[in-house]
């Protein structure tokens, strides 16, 4: 019988400990997938960050790191540095990356540095139970914004890949979304994408992954993706914002 | 061709630009830094002549990006280093726990500067507590070397590598800003090969087994595990014990100084001698692990010891509890960049002799 699905071999054999409806476990597998499809496997190394993706180093079949809060892309940039023919891909959660690592992940995308980012965007703090992000959206209610965020005591969700977007290190910026079996297909391609424009030394790629957090937003898996798909994405826009081509056009 | 004498192999240096030759000699293999005087001159060096020596520069956005950069570019394999002064430790402190918790190997130079807060940039010694009571948070060390001069500088930076790799753990090197600026002559050795990738280090697992640089254990029991092999691995380091006694065989009063200090006690000294005052020197080159047995052993004949120092008398803890009260232990110092003269010592060694001989 001929298989069709199977196990990425860049996935290790280990269930998800994520919360039920997370799309974390949707997304690791799509980064698995990419590896996988492009053969590089074996010389990959993952920095995994601070946030619900902390052991995200568990489920990949890679040589990991584990960086720092936020620092994930300095780390990276270390490890690229030293070894410029690996791949060298960081997975950072929207705290990790748009607040306490904004210096280290603008800076990696200035410098150009060929590394890939994939960025969970899940509008809250969940590995601490749901506080206020860097990207929750306006009148979001978290545990630190009880009322709803307000601008005015709290600032406004950060647009992260619009915001990389002028640096002149970026050769691929995207943002994609979980919401169902077409968004994720899109997803799986800008991934895959990323790392290919790694490989290509074209420079800094990013991947912005829109993703639900059911338990702390206080829904059900489904009404979760629902949520995303209603608030999320009229919020913070899909598509590639920046690619090489659009860079040489420029 | 002629065999060279080692005057012949002598260059003047900056302490900085030694420290910047010393580690390419020893085989470095990625500088990560951000400018910040009095150290500024050991990037200048690095971005200058690392990159032809085949080796990585990169200047950071942050001191917090420099030691995370050390953090990848160490678990990646590489020899690496960064330098940095007073302030910029006190931001390298979260990646230098990660690389203690994480047993990365590297070397971290510190050319001290006068605090707190931004202080200044004149030379000083005020940040001995803050490198060896602690590696940042959690209870990690760093093992710390204090050159006094500036071939001690070069040589020991070469050491500290080779301490790195044997313990998998940050090596300081703790300078201040009259050793980064001043110059002096000194011989290197012949550059090594650089060495290959440890087989912890995540270059790619290949068909291997999979490989994590990590510092997390978030079971009490494998966290208490870890941490007591880290404490057994400091207690190795003691071999590390460094220490210079100069005069002190016959010593009446033993002075305490590392570093800097340590070149104006020792000019103090011979001028206390030439008066007849039977004072010596006793000067710890590693500062973690700090050389108690040698002041247990002082204590044992001088009638009592003078600790010196660039700072409010930090050092002088460690002195007293390897002392632990079988002599008087008296304390002098200058601090925000003010340095003491040789007559000045005197003076105060002369009155400490007094004072501990009633």
């Amino acid at each position: 019988m001929k298989q069709v699905f199977a196990r990425p071999r860049t996935l290790a054999e280990t269930p998800f400990t994520y919360c039920p409806g997370c799309t974390h476990g949707v997304a690791h597998r799509l980064v698995a997938e990419a590896i996988d499809d492009l053969g590089v496997r074996g010389r990959t190394i993952g920095v995994a960050s601070v946030g619900c993706s902390v052991f995200s180093y568990n489920f990949f079949n890679l040589d990991f790191q584990q960086a720092a809060h936020g620092r994930a892309p300095a780390v990276a940039t270390g490890i690229k540095r030293v070894l410029p023919d690996r791949v060298v891909f960081t997975y950072q959660g929207d705290g990790d990356l748009a607040a306490i690592g904004t210096a280290e992940i603008v800076h990696a995308a200035n410098r150009g540095e060929p590394i890939t980012v994939i960025f969970v965007n899940n509008a809250v703090y969940g590995m601490t139970g749901g506080q206020m992000a860097p990207t929750t959206l306006l009148g979001m209610r978290t545990t630190t914004t009880p009322f709803g965020r307000d601008p005015r005591l709290a600032g406004y969700p950060i647009h992260v890949v619009e915001l990389l977007s002028s640096l002149g290190g970026v050769a691929y910026l995207a943002r994609v979304a979980l919401s169902g079996v077409a968004q994720i297909h899109k997803a799986k391609k800008a991934i895959r994408r990323a790392f290919q424009v790694q490989l290509d030394g074209k420079g800094f790629s990013l991947v912005e992954v829109l993703s639900t957090c059911p338990v702390t937003w206080g829904m059900q898996p489904v009404e979760a993706l629902r949520w995303l798909e209603e608030h999320m994405i009229p919020a913070f826009p899909l598509g590639e914002f920046v690619t090489p081509e659009t860079r040489e056009r420029a | 061709m002629s065999v060279q004498t080692l005057a012949d192999r002598r260059v003047l240096m900056k302490g900085n630009e030694a420290i910047a030759e010393a580690a390419i000699r020893a085989g470095v293999q990625a500088y990560f830094g951000y400018p910040i005087t009095p150290q500024s001159e050991i990037s200048e060096y690095m971005a200058r002549r690392l990159p032809s020596a085949g080796g990585v520069f990169l200047q950071a956005e942050s001191e917090v990006a420099a030691i995370n950069m050390v953090y990848g570019a160490s678990g990646a394999g590489a020899r690496v280093m960064t330098s940095t002064s007073s302030p910029g430790i006190s931001l390298m402190q979260e990646g230098l726990s990660y690389l203690v918790g994480s047993e990365l190997p590297c070397v971290v130079v510190n050319i001290m500067r006068g605090g707190p807060g931004l202080g200044n940039i004149a030379p000083s010694q005020a940040d001995y507590f803050q490198a060896t009571k602690s590696a940042g948070h959690g209870d990690g060390r760093n093992l710390v070397l204090a050159p006094s001069t500036i071939q001690e500088a070069a040589d020991l930076t070469i050491l500290a590598f080779d301490l790195a790799d044997r313990y998998r753990n940050p090596v300081m090197i703790l300078g201040d800003g009259y050793l980064g600026q001043m110059m002096e002559p000194v011989v290197f050795p012949d550059g090594q090969a650089p060495r290959p990738a440890p087989a912890w280090a995540t270059t790619g697992a290949r068909e291997g087994p999979v490989r994590l640089i990590n510092s997390i254990y978030l079971e009490p029991d494998s966290l208490e595990a870890h941490n007591l092999h880290l404490q057994e691995k400091y207690r190795r380091m003691r071999a590390e014990v460094r220490v210079e006694a100069y005069k002190m065989d016959d010593a009446e009063i033993g002075v305490a100084a590392y570093g800097i200090a340590a070149r104006v006690v020792r000019s103090a000294v011979d001028r206390a001698r030439a008066k007849g005052v039977r004072a010596g020197l006793l000067r710890p080159i590693s500062v973690y692990p700090f050389p108690s047995e040698a002041f247990a052993d002082a204590a044992e004949h001088v009638r009592g010891i003078l600790a010196v120092e660039l700072s409010a008398g930090e050092m002088v803890e460690d002195v007293r509890l390897a002392v632990n009260g079988r002599v008087p232990v008296r304390f002098f110092g200058r601090m925000g960049g003010a340095v003491p003269t040789p007559p000045e010592l005197l003076g105060r060694i002369e009155q400490a002799l007094r004072e501990v001989s009633l």
